[in-house]
C-alpha cells in the first residue's frame, strides 16, 4: 500500500531521486518536511498554496513581463515545497562553485589582457575572437579591482549517479539571485517552525558581501564615500522586477543608461542636484548595450563613453564589459585543463561532457555518437534552439551531420543531461491532489561573489523546475516553476538581514537632492495620477450612487449631462437635474466616453473600467501603475503592494464583464478603490522619508488635488449652486461631507460649505489647504537644492505667479459675499448665483491655472534634461 | 609617391548639441611602407576634452568629447606623406593552395606563431560582417580546390567589381552584407564588406582597411578640393607573405595610390568620425577629400 502522499509520485529509472533512497525510503534530511506534510490536513496543504499565489500576486513578483501599460502580466512561480540540501553536501557544491568562479575570473583576466591561452592554444581563437561577447574595445582594460568577474551564478544538475554537474556558466550579469530571495521570504514563512529547526541557511550574509567588496573596491577620490548604482536595461526588461527588488534590498539606487552621463573619464548619476560621480556601476545591462560609442552602435539603452571610463579605471563596472564571453557552452570542454593550467589543480566539479566540433577528432566523435548527443551552437548569436539526437530520423542526421561538418567551430555536442527529480505540489486547482506530491526534474542556480578574502558562495539559490514530470527544460518561459533551496546548517545559522521593515522605517535610502531626476519624474507623476485615481473614482462613485437611487429612467433625462447644466441656472429646482449634475461633474473631467448612443449606465462602466478610454480611471491607474514601476526600487513593499491591490480590484471587474446593467457592482468595486486610496495615500503622506524624491511625489498629489477641488467649486459655483443637492454634491466629491455634517450638525449651507472646502487649511481637503502645503514643500525644496549648490538665485519656476494667486484667493472675504447677498439668501441652502460667486468662481480658475504652470514649469526645470536621446553620428 | 591630403567634416546642427563624444580614426597608422612627414587634426569648437591614444587594433585613435552647448563641429585632418611600393608587390606571387592557407589558421591545440595568432582577430564574424553561407556560395566559383590564394582572390575581386554596380544611392552605413549581395549594388565600403564576408566564410582570414585613393582629374582639367572620398579596400592574410591588400571597387591589388589610414575587422571599427550626441534636432554633414600628388622634396 503506497503511502497517500506518494499515490502520485513517479520514480522513474535512469533519474536520481532528491528525496527517497528507494521506494518509500525517505533520505533523512527530507524527513521533517515529509512528515510535517504528511501531518498537513488539505486545508493546510491548500492554505499553503493560496498564500504563495497571493504573496506573488501582492509583490507584483514577475518574470518576462513587458511591464509596459498594455503588457500582460505573467506572475512568477513558486513551489511552496523547499528543495533540501544537507550540510556535507553542500560543503562540496560550495568549493566547487567558488573554485570554478576563480577560474573563469583568470580565463577573463588573460583574454582582455595579454591572451596567453589563445596563443599558447589552450583556448581556440574561435571561441573567443567568434563570440560575439568578446568585446574589442575592452581588450586591455583593468578592472580597479582586478577583478572581471565579481557575481558569479553556475546552473548544476545532479546526474543519475548522484553526482552533481555544471551544465552552464553565467558570466554576464546572471539573474535569479533576487528572486531566490523573494522565494526564501515567501517559503520560510510557510514552514516557519521547520525553516528554524532544520537551521536552515541564510542569505543575506551573501548580498552584504556584494555591498561590502564593491565599496571597497570602490575606485573613490579621497575624502569621497564610494557611490554605487545598479544599472538596469529599464521596465521592458524580463527580469527587470528582480533589478528594483535587488535596488531597494542592497541600497544600490536603479538606474537606467540615460540617468548616467560621462564627464572626462569618470560616470555620475544626472541628480536633481547636479552631477554626482558614481564609482561603481552593477551591471544588469548587457554589456554589448552598455556604450553606443564604442560598442552597439545602435543602442541607445547605454551610457556613451562608458567603455572609456572602465578603460581609464575610474568607475568599477561588475561585471566587466565583455565577460559575456564566457557565456559559451564550448567553453565546458576546454575548462579541465585550463584549470590545471592556471589554478594547478583539477576541477572539482565536472561539466557535462561537451565536445567542441571545431576540434577534428571531436568532430568525427559528435558526428558518430550524434543519436546520443544534443547539439549547441558555441555563440549565443546563432539563436538556434537545441537539437537532441534521439529525435533525428536518417535524414535529419545527414543534414546536420552535413552542417556540422561545414561549420565546425559552430557547434557544440553535448551529452544529453537527466536530471535529478524533487517531489513538488500539484498545481492549484487541482483540488482533489492536495495531499499529494508529484515528481519534477530540477536544477539549481548557485551563486557567488568575490571578496577581498575570496570567493563567498550563497548558502542557497534558485531552484528550477520542469514544468512537466519527464522533461528536462528548465525553462520560466516555458511554463516551469521554481522553488526556495534550503542549505541545511550543522552549526547555529547566520540571523543577519538586510530587508528593511516592512512600515514606517523609511522607503527612500538615500536622503538630500541625490535622487536621479528621472525618478523625481516619476514619483511626481505617481503623485499625481495616484491622486487622480482617487478624485476619478469619486466622482464616479457620486454619479453610480445617483443612477442607483433614480434608476435608468431618470437617466434619460441625464443623457447629456452637459445640456442640463448649461440649463441649470435657469432650471434649478428639476430634480432629475442631480444624475444630470453627477454627469456634467465627471463629463468636466474628462471621465466618460462620449455619448453617441451609449446609455448613462454605459458610459459609467466605461469611464471607469476601459483602459483604452483615455480619461478613464482604468487608463489613470494604469499610468500611476507604470510610473510606480519605474521608482519601484523606491517604494516600500506595502506601497508597492496597496498600488497593486488597487489595480487588480478593477482587473477582476472587468473579467466579470462589467455588464452595463450591474451599477450596484460597480458602486462597490469604487467602494472598494476608494479605500484602497486612502492606504495609498497614506503611504504617500505618512511612510516615506522626506527627502527630495518624497517632496515631488507630493507636489505631485498636491497639485492634482488642488486641480481638482478647485475646478470642482468653481463648477459648482458656476453652473449647479442653486440645487439643493448641488451644496451635498460638492461636500461629498470635494470628501468634506463627514467633516461638514461633525462640525455643523445639520443640512448644509452654502457659506460654511464654502468655507469649509475652500478656505479652512485645517482641512486637509480645502483648496486652501493645498496652496498653503504647496507653497511650503516648494520653498524646502528649493532650500534643499541651494544647500547643495545646485540651485541657481534666480530660479523661481512660476512660484511668485502662483503666490499672487493664491493671495488673492485669501483675500477673499466670505463676510463680504454673504453681506452682498440679497437678504435672506444667506440663510437658505442655495446660492443665489450673484457677482460675488462669480468672482469666487474666476479666482479659482485663475489658481487652478497657476497650478497648471507650475506643474509645467517643474517639469522644465528639473525634468527636462533627462529627455534628449543619444543619437549615433558617423561619417 | 608624395601626397598631401586635406580630409574636411562639418557637422551643423539645428539645434544646439548639449554633450557629444566623438571617436576619431583620421591620423594615419605607421605602415612600413608609408613614411608620415606631417600631420594636424583641426577641431572646432575647441573640446572639452581631448585624448590620443592608440586603439585595440593598433590604429591611432583620436577621442574627443564637449561638455558645453555647440551647433557646429568641424573637423580638419591634413597630412604630408609618402610612400614607397608594399613589398609584397615586387614579386607577384600566387600564393599557397587557398585550403592550405585555410588549414594553417585552424585550431590544433599547439601554440601559435605571431602571424598567425593575429590574423585571428580577422577571421570571424564581426559586428559589420556577418558570416553566411550565402557568402560562400557566391566565392566558391572563385575557389576552386588547389586554386592559389592570392589568384582566387583576385578573381574573386574582379567578380566583384563586374557583377556589381558603384551606386551611392543604395546603401547607407548600416546596410547589411546579405542586403549588398541581393541588391548587387554599393559602394567600397559595401564591396569590401562583401569581399571581406567571402573570404571568411571560407575560413580564411580577412581585413578592412580604410584610407583614401588618389584620383586624378580628367585630362586638361585642374584638381577639384574635396571632390575626392574616403576609400575602403580589403587585406587578405597569406601566410609568410602578411597581407595583401585587394580593391574590389577598382579590381586592382593597393599600391601607390592607395594611403592607408587604419584597419579594424569592419567599418565600424575604424570609421573616421563616430559620435553619440546629445540634442541638435536636425543636422547636416559635408565631406570634402582632397588627395593632392606633390613633388618630392616641396
Amino acid at each position: 500500500m503506497p503511502h497517500k502522499l506518494l499515490s502520485l509520485y513517479v520514480r522513474p529509472t535512469g533519474r536520481y531521486d532528491e528525496m527517497l533512497a528507494g521506494a518509500e525510503q525517505l533520505r533523512p534530511h527530507w524527513r521533517s518536511l515529509f512528515e510535517a506534510l504528511d501531518a498537513s490536513t488539505p486545508d493546510q496543504m491548500r492554505a499553503r498554496q493560496a498564500f504563495v499565489t497571493e504573496r506573488i500576486r501582492e509583490n507584483g513578483t514577475t518574470y518576462n513581463v513587458y511591464a509596459d501599460p498594455h503588457g500582460a502580466d505573467r506572475p512568477w512561480t513558486l513551489d511552496p515545497l523547499p528543495f533540501i540540501l544537507p550540510a556535507d553536501e553542500w560543503t562540496h557544491i560550495e568549493a566547487a562553485v567558488a573554485q570554478r568562479a576563480d577560474l573563469l575570473d583568470r580565463v577573463l583576466a588573460d583574454l582582455y589582457g595579454p591572451q596567453h591561452l589563445i596563443r599558447s592554444g589552450a583556448l581556440p581563437a574561435a571561441l573567443v575572437y567568434g563570440h560575439n561577447g568578446f568585446l574589442w574595445p575592452c581588450q586591455g582594460t583593468q578592472p580597479p579591482s582586478g577583478h572581471f568577474l565579481h557575481v558569479y551564478a553556475a546552473d548544476l544538475a545532479r546526474s543519475p549517479d548522484g553526482r552533481w554537474w555544471v551544465i552552464a556558466d553565467r558570466t554576464q550579469g546572471p539573474s535569479g539571485a533576487g528572486y531566490a530571495l523573494e522565494n526564501r521570504l515567501i517559503v520560510s514563512r510557510l514552514f516557519p517552525e521547520l525553516f528554524r529547526d532544520l537551521r536552515v541557511h541564510h542569505l543575506a550574509d551573501f548580498f552584504r558581501h556584494v555591498q561590502d567588496s564593491l565599496a571597497r573596491w570602490a575606485p573613490v577620490d579621497r575624502g569621497e564615500a564610494p557611490f554605487i548604482v545598479l544599472l538596469t536595461p529599464g521596465p521592458y526588461n524580463e527580469t527587470y522586477f528582480e533589478h528594483s527588488y535587488l535596488a531597494r534590498y542592497l541600497g544600490f539606487p536603479l538606474v537606467e543608461g540615460q540617468d548616467l552621463t560621462v564627464r572626462g573619464d569618470a560616470v555620475y548619476l544626472k541628480t536633481l542636484g547636479g552631477l554626482r560621480r558614481v564609482h561603481v556601476i552593477l551591471r544588469r545591462l548587457d554589456d554589448d548595450y552598455a556604450d553606443p560609442l564604442e560598442l552597439r552602435g545602435e543602442s541607445s539603452l547605454g551610457v556613451p563613453g562608458l567603455v572609456e571610463a572602465a578603460r581609464a579605471g575610474r568607475v568599477l563596472v561588475a561585471n566587466a564589459l565583455g565577460s559575456g564571453v564566457l557565456e559559451s557552452a564550448g567553453l565546458l570542454a576546454f575548462l579541465p585543463k585550463l584549470a590545471e593550467r592556471l589554478l594547478g589543480e583539477p576541477l572539482a566539479m565536472p561539466a557535462v561532457a561537451s565536445w567542441w566540433c571545431g576540434e577534428a577528432p571531436a568532430l568525427d566523435y559528435v558526428v558518430e555518437h550524434l543519436a546520443e548527443l544534443v547539439i549547441k551552437p558555441a555563440y549565443p548569436s546563432q539563436r538556434m534552439q537545441p537539437v537532441f539526437g534521439r529525435d533525428l530520423d536518417a535524414r535529419g542526421r545527414a543534414h546536420w551531420t552535413e552542417r556540422l561538418r561545414h561549420r565546425p567551430h559552430a557547434y557544440i555536442g553535448q551529452e544529453l543531461v537527466q536530471l535529478s527529480q524533487a517531489p513538488a505540489m500539484p498545481y492549484a486547482g487541482s483540488s482533489t491532489l492536495e495531499r499529494r506530491l508529484v515528481a519534477r526534474a530540477i536544477g539549481v542556480r548557485v551563486y557567488a561573489v568575490v571578496t577581498p578574502e575570496g570567493w563567498r558562495v550563497m548558502p542557497g539559490g534558485l531552484t528550477r523546475v520542469s514544468g512537466s514530470g519527464d522533461v528536462d527544460i528548465l525553462s520560466m518561459q516555458r511554463g516551469g516553476s521554481s522553488k526556495d533551496t534550503w542549505v541545511l546548517s550543522e552549526a547555529p545559522v547566520s540571523q543577519f538581514s538586510l530587508l528593511k521593515g516592512a512600515l514606517g522605517a523609511g522607503d527612500i535610502v538615500r536622503a538630500g537632492p541625490e535622487i536621479a531626476s528621472r525618478s523625481a519624474e516619476n514619483l511626481f507623476w505617481l503623485g499625481r495620477y495616484g491622486e487622480r485615481v482617487e478624485n476619478s473614482a469619486r466622482l464616479l462613485r457620486f454619479a453610480c450612487d445617483r443612477l442607483n437611487e433614480e434608476g435608468e429612467s431618470a437617466s434619460a433625462a441625464a443623457r447629456s449631462g452637459a445640456t442640463a447644466l448649461g440649463a441649470a441656472a435657469g432650471d434649478l429646482f428639476d430634480e432629475p437635474g442631480v444624475l444630470a449634475t453627477a454627469v456634467g461633474y465627471c463629463e468636466r473631467f474628462g471621465l466618460l466616453p462620449p455619448e453617441e448612443d451609449r446609455s448613462v449606465a454605459r458610459r459609467l462602466v466605461e469611464g471607469a473600467l476601459d483602459e483604452n478610454a483615455p480619461g478613464s480611471l482604468a487608463a489613470t491607474l494604469r499610468r500611476a501603475v507604470w510610473a510606480a514601476t519605474q521608482v519601484r526600487d523606491r517604494l516600500s513593499i506595502d506601497h508597492w503592494h496597496s498600488l497593486n491591490r488597487l489595480h487588480d480590484i478593477l482587473r477582476r471587474q472587468r473579467l466579470d464583464g462589467g455588464a452595463p446593467s450591474d451599477i450596484a457592482t460597480l458602486l462597490s468595486t469604487l467602494d472598494r478603490v476608494l479605500l484602497a486610496c486612502v492606504s495609498l495615500s497614506g503611504f504617500a503622506m505618512d511612510e516615506m522619508m522626506r527627502d527630495s524624491g518624497w517632496r515631488f511625489l507630493i507636489l505631485g498629489r498636491r497639485i492634482e488635488r488642488l486641480q481638482c477641488r478647485s475646478r470642482i467649486v468653481a463648477h459648482f459655483l458656476e453652473a449647479c449652486g442653486g440645487q439643493p443637492a448641488g451644496v451635498d454634491a460638492l461636500l461629498e466629491l470635494a470628501d468634506c461631507a463627514e467633516a461638514y455634517r461633525q462640525r455643523y450638525l445639520r443640512t448644509p449651507d452654502v457659506l460654511p460649505t464654502l468655507d469649509l472646502v475652500v478656505f479652512d487649511t485645517d482641512n486637509p481637503h480645502a483648496v486652501a489647504f493645498q496652496t498653503d502645503m504647496l507653497l511650503r514643500y516648494l520653498e524646502s525644496l528649493q532650500r534643499d537644492l541651494a544647500a547643495s549648490g545646485a540651485a541657481e538665485g534666480e530660479a523661481d519656476y512660476g512660484i511668485s505667479a502662483f503666490r499672487d494667486a493664491v493671495g488673492t484667493l485669501n483675500a477673499f472675504s466670505l463676510h463680504e459675499l454673504e453681506l452682498a447677498l440679497p437678504d435672506g439668501t444667506a440663510a437658505m441652502q442655495r446660492c443665489a448665483n450673484c457677482a460675488g460667486c462669480s468672482e469666487l468662481a474666476r479666482i479659482l480658475h485663475i489658481v487652478h491655472d497657476g497650478s497648471a504652470t507650475l506643474s509645467n514649469r517643474i517639469a522644465e526645470r528639473f525634468f527636462t534634461h533627462v529627455r534628449p536621446a543619444a543619437r549615433i553620428l558617423s561619417a | 609617391m608624395r601626397y598631401h591630403v586635406l580630409h574636411t567634416t562639418e557637422y551643423h546642427y539645428s539645434q544646439p548639441v548639449q554633450t557629444a563624444r566623438h571617436l576619431l580614426h583620421l591620423v594615419p597608422r605607421p605602415v612600413p611602407w608609408q613614411m608620415l612627414e606631417r600631420q594636424a587634426l583641426r577641431i572646432d569648437p575647441e573640446p572639452t576634452t581631448r585624448a590620443h591614444g592608440i586603439d585595440m587594433f593598433g590604429n591611432p585613435a583620436d577621442r574627443i568629447e564637449f561638455a558645453a552647448s555647440h551647433d557646429h563641429l568641424h573637423v580638419e585632418s591634413e597630412q604630408t606623406l609618402t610612400l614607397a611600393p608594399r613589398p609584397w608587390l615586387a614579386t607577384p606571387i600566387d600564393g599557397p593552395a587557398w585550403e592550405k592557407v585555410r588549414d594553417a589558421l585552424d585550431y590544433r591545440a599547439t601554440a601559435l606563431g605571431e602571424a598567425i595568432a593575429g590574423a585571428q582577430h580577422m577571421r570571424f564574424e564581426s559586428p559589420g560582417v556577418r558570416v553566411k553561407r550565402e557568402l560562400e556560395d557566391y566565392a566558391a566559383p572563385s575557389f576552386v580546390a588547389g586554386r592559389p590564394v592570392i589568384d582566387a582572390a583576385r578573381d574573386l575581386m574582379r567578380r566583384i567589381h563586374t557583377e556589381f554596380r558603384y551606386d551611392p544611392e543604395a546603401t547607407r552605413v548600416g546596410t547589411s552584407v546579405l542586403e549588398v549581395l541581393e541588391m548587387k549594388r554599393g559602394v567600397c565600403q559595401d564591396f569590401a564588406h562583401l569581399m571581406i564576408g567571402c573570404l571568411r566564410s571560407l575560413g580564411l582570414a580577412a581585413r578592412y582597411v580604410s584610407g583614401y585613393l588618389r584620383t586624378d582629374p580628367p585630362p586638361g582639367q585642374p584638381r577639384l578640393t574635396g571632390s575626392d572620398a574616403s576609400h575602403a579596400w580589403v587585406a587578405l592574410f597569406v601566410p609568410e607573405l602578411g597581407w595583401i591588400e585587394l580593391d574590389p571597387t577598382n579590381d586592382c591589388l593597393a599600391d601607390e595610390n592607395h594611403l592607408v589610414l587604419a584597419w579594424g575587422r569592419d567599418f565600424g571599427d575604424v570609421s573616421p568620425i563616430r559620435g553619440v550626441i546629445q540634442g541638435g534636432g536636425e543636422h547636416t554633414l559635408k565631406v570634402g577629400v582632397t588627395v593632392t600628388p606633390v613633388e618630392l622634396g616641396k
